[in-house]
């Protein structure tokens, strides 16, 4: 019985000691790889805040005035001036387009008339 | 093999002899007590060799360590995740709206060790190559010399180090640095400063704010608990781009020496924009002037620094003192038949204005005499302590170092004399910032604004109130007439209801007296005037413009139609819609193609 004891004993001991020695290096590898994480961190911030600075360097005022100047055929963009606003009663209702032979058409004024302007072959095949 | 304690042969010989068997057996008894004896011996001593090993190492192991542990170099132990590195130095500045005004950039910076050189002459030579501005003779002196250690360039673009690297000196060595940029090149550049650096080391530098909010804000901007937290500004990033293009081609076409504008929201006194031209680039700060004037240099502000007799512009707060105590209301009529003598001084009108103007219109045609007439009514008294309420008597609370520096020029002795010219705006001299912080009170029911550069969340909560809203009122209604019928009639912008007071002033020669052409033309105005929401003041240096075949300077002329210009193109950045109803037919034109 003691002997028993005795063993269980240097069991618990060895295995204590091997729990141990396993967690120990399990932590030091964990903080390593914190580490090395927290540098890449670092490396991706230094690498934002100087994409960061260049989108902001890219997006100055004077630059986009240049830019919107030189083409100015493409863009046709002005300066927000006050008279680019109004009030949308101002804004007249879009007329609709009548061309001169719908009238003379009775067919073209009916219901299926503008799908009719469209495609005519397809209504009469 | 056991031996028996009576051996029978020994027995058997000993009785044989006729000795005692009993003696072999005491003999054989000892032999035995011996041979035990000796094997409690050995244990005992083997254990106790065994006990001094375990000490001897114990100790030994004790001894070991502390011995390590008085060695080597302490260290905390690593038991935690350590705290993650403060990602910049020194915190960004942004606009109201976040866009960024100020950051960081990793850079490098340059520094030599000559020990370490191998070949002095042709580091020299290659550096001078790389780095045109460098001096080739006293590099190569400073390299073949006694020194040990010096810094050859503070800031390195990635290009060149690698240049610098194939030379393959090594004795030329590189420190990381983080440096300040500010993206957005000249615009708000006496706003934001700059920045240089501080205490130097091999593998840092502190970076420190030298002038403007980079300045005023050190220490919050560096301040590690605030973790990278930018501070914003009130200024509007984009009109404040809008108003530095459009005040340049106010300088131009004017011919001005300089310029200064700012915008300020009427309510919160916050600065949306403030520029001043001529000005600087802050990522390359150029030095201070060490001779002549300050004002002359690119780094003075003119609408925080330049303090100026800001001429007409002064009257309507003669008109709202008047008002306030009830003296006179807006129809009632002023003597203004002139010249106005008072001991040998005379004072004159621009042109003659009659007999008598009512209040409205001696605001409105801008007569000295009225106003100096309004000032004697109502006394030194009481136009000292109103200007002292609108901030006319210290320098502007701005949290630029600059702005708190600059002191309004008061007159030494504030005799009847000072009170008439001081009421237009002669014998007294402030900066357009002061200007505009008091305008914002005449506009904004009677309240005091305290200016600001930072974003506020809202109105100043308990604002001291200096007239009351009625008179407010009564002075942007009369603000407004000087607009639709007087000196500022370019400064109509349709559908945004200017009101505001034009003002020329000679400007005054260093030894005494006015010089003849120069003036300070100024143009402050509010709008909407229905429902002020905007201060705007608009100060040229020396501007001259030739109209209707004449040289005109005055404020009407200059400032007024670079302000109408100012108005019309930032306030629809801004989000101010026009309004229609004052408009009148307001056409509407389709944007874009």
């Amino acid at each position: 019985m003691k002997t028993f004891l005795y063993m269980m004993c240097c069991a618990i001991v060895i295995s204590g000691a091997y729990w141990a020695y396993k967690e120990n290096y399990r932590t030091q590898a964990s903080l390593r790889r914190v580490s090395d994480l927290q540098q890449q961190i670092a490396a991706e911030r230094e690498s934002i805040s100087v994409l960061k600075a260049e989108w902001a360097y890219l997006n100055r005022p004077d630059r986009l005035r240049e830019l919107v100047d030189l083409n100015y055929d493409a863009l046709g963009l002005l300066p927000l001036m006050p008279d680019h606003f109004a009030e949308v009663e101002l804004v007249a209702y879009p007329q609709v387009q009548i061309e001169a032979n719908e009238l003379v058409d009775p067919v073209s004024t009916s219901n299926s008339g503008s799908d009719a302007r469209r495609s005519p072959d397809k209504e009469f095949p | 093999m056991r031996t028996p304690l009576r051996p029978l042969a020994r027995v058997l010989d000993a009785r044989e002899k006729g000795e005692n068997p009993d003696v072999i057996e005491a003999e054989e008894r000892a032999i035995r007590n011996v041979k035990v004896q000796m094997r409690m011996r050995r244990r005992a001593e083997s254990r106790l060799l065994v006990l001094g090993i375990f000490f001897f190492a114990s100790f030994m192991v004790v001894g070991a360590r502390m011995a390590s542990l008085a060695a080597s170099v302490p260290t905390e132990p690593v038991s935690t995740a350590s705290i993650p590195q403060i990602a910049n130095q020194r915190a960004d500045i942004i606009d109201r709206n976040g866009e960024i005004l100020a950051t960081n950039l990793a850079t490098t910076a340059l520094y030599a060790q000559p020990p370490l050189m191998v070949d002095p002459k042709a580091a020299a030579e290659g550096l001078a190559q790389i780095f045109p501005d460098l001096d080739l003779a006293k590099l190569s002196e400073d390299f073949s010399g006694k020194r040990k250690f010096l810094w050859i360039k503070k800031k390195i673009s990635p290009e060149q180090q690698q240049l610098v690297h194939d030379l393959g000196e090594p004795g030329l060595l590189f420190g990381p640095r983080e440096m300040r940029l500010y993206p957005n090149g000249k615009l708000a550049a006496h706003i934001l400063g700059g920045a240089s650096f501080g205490k130097e080391g091999v593998n840092a530098a502190e970076v420190i704010g030298i002038a403007g909010v980079e300045r005023y804000f050190d220490e919050t901007l560096r301040d590690p608990a605030r973790d990278g937290e930018p501070l914003q500004l009130s200024i509007d990033m984009t009109a404040q781009s809008a108003m530095r293009d459009v005040l340049a081609g106010g300088v131009k076409l004017m011919s001005a020496k300089g310029a200064g504008a700012i915008l300020m929201d009427i309510h919160t006194g916050e600065i949306l924009s403030m520029a001043s031209l001529p000005d600087f680039d802050p990522n390359n700060r150029p030095r201070v002037l060490t001779e002549g004037d300050q004002s002359d240099s690119p780094l003075f502000n003119r609408a925080s620094q330049g303090v100026y007799e800001l001429g007409s512009t002064f009257k309507i707060f003669q008109a709202g003192i008047n008002l306030e105590k009830g003296l006179v209301n807006e129809n009632t009529m002023i003597d203004t038949k002139g010249p106005l003598k008072w001991g040998k001084f005379k004072i004159r009108d621009f042109h003659d204005y009659g007999k008598q103007l009512s209040v409205t219109d001696v605001i409105v045609k801008s007569s000295n005499i009225g106003t100096a007439r309004m000032a004697l009514a109502a006394g030194a008294g009481a136009q000292q302590e109103m200007l002292e309420k609108l901030g006319f008597f210290d320098a502007v609370p701005l949290e630029l170092n600059e702005a708190r520096q600059t002191r309004p020029l008061l007159p030494k002795r504030w005799s009847d004399i000072s009170t008439m010219t001081i009421s237009y705006g002669h014998g007294i001299a402030a900066t357009p910032l002061h200007l505009a912080t008091a305008y914002a009170t005449m506009g904004n029911g009677g309240y005091k604004v305290k200016p600001t550069i930072i974003k506020q969340k809202g109105v100043q909560p308990d604002r001291e109130q200096v007239i009351s809203e009625r008179t407010s009122q009564k002075l942007v209604k009369m603000l407004r007439a000087v607009v639709t019928r007087g000196t500022a009639s370019f400064g109509e912008v349709k559908g945004y209801e200017v009101a505001g007071k034009t003002g020329s002033a000679d400007k005054p020669k260093p030894g005494g007296g006015y010089y003849d052409k120069k003036v300070i033309s100024t143009f402050a105005s509010v709008f909407p005037a229905s429902n002020p929401k905007y201060v705007l003041v608009v100060t040229l240096d020396e501007p001259s413009i030739v109209a209707h075949g004449e040289e005109r300077r005055t404020a009407g002329w200059t400032a007024v139609p670079v302000s109408a210009e100012i108005v019309s193109r930032l306030m629809p950045i801004l989000g101010l819609r026009p309004n229609v109803a004052s408009a009148g037919n307001l056409q509407y034109t389709a944007a874009g193609n």
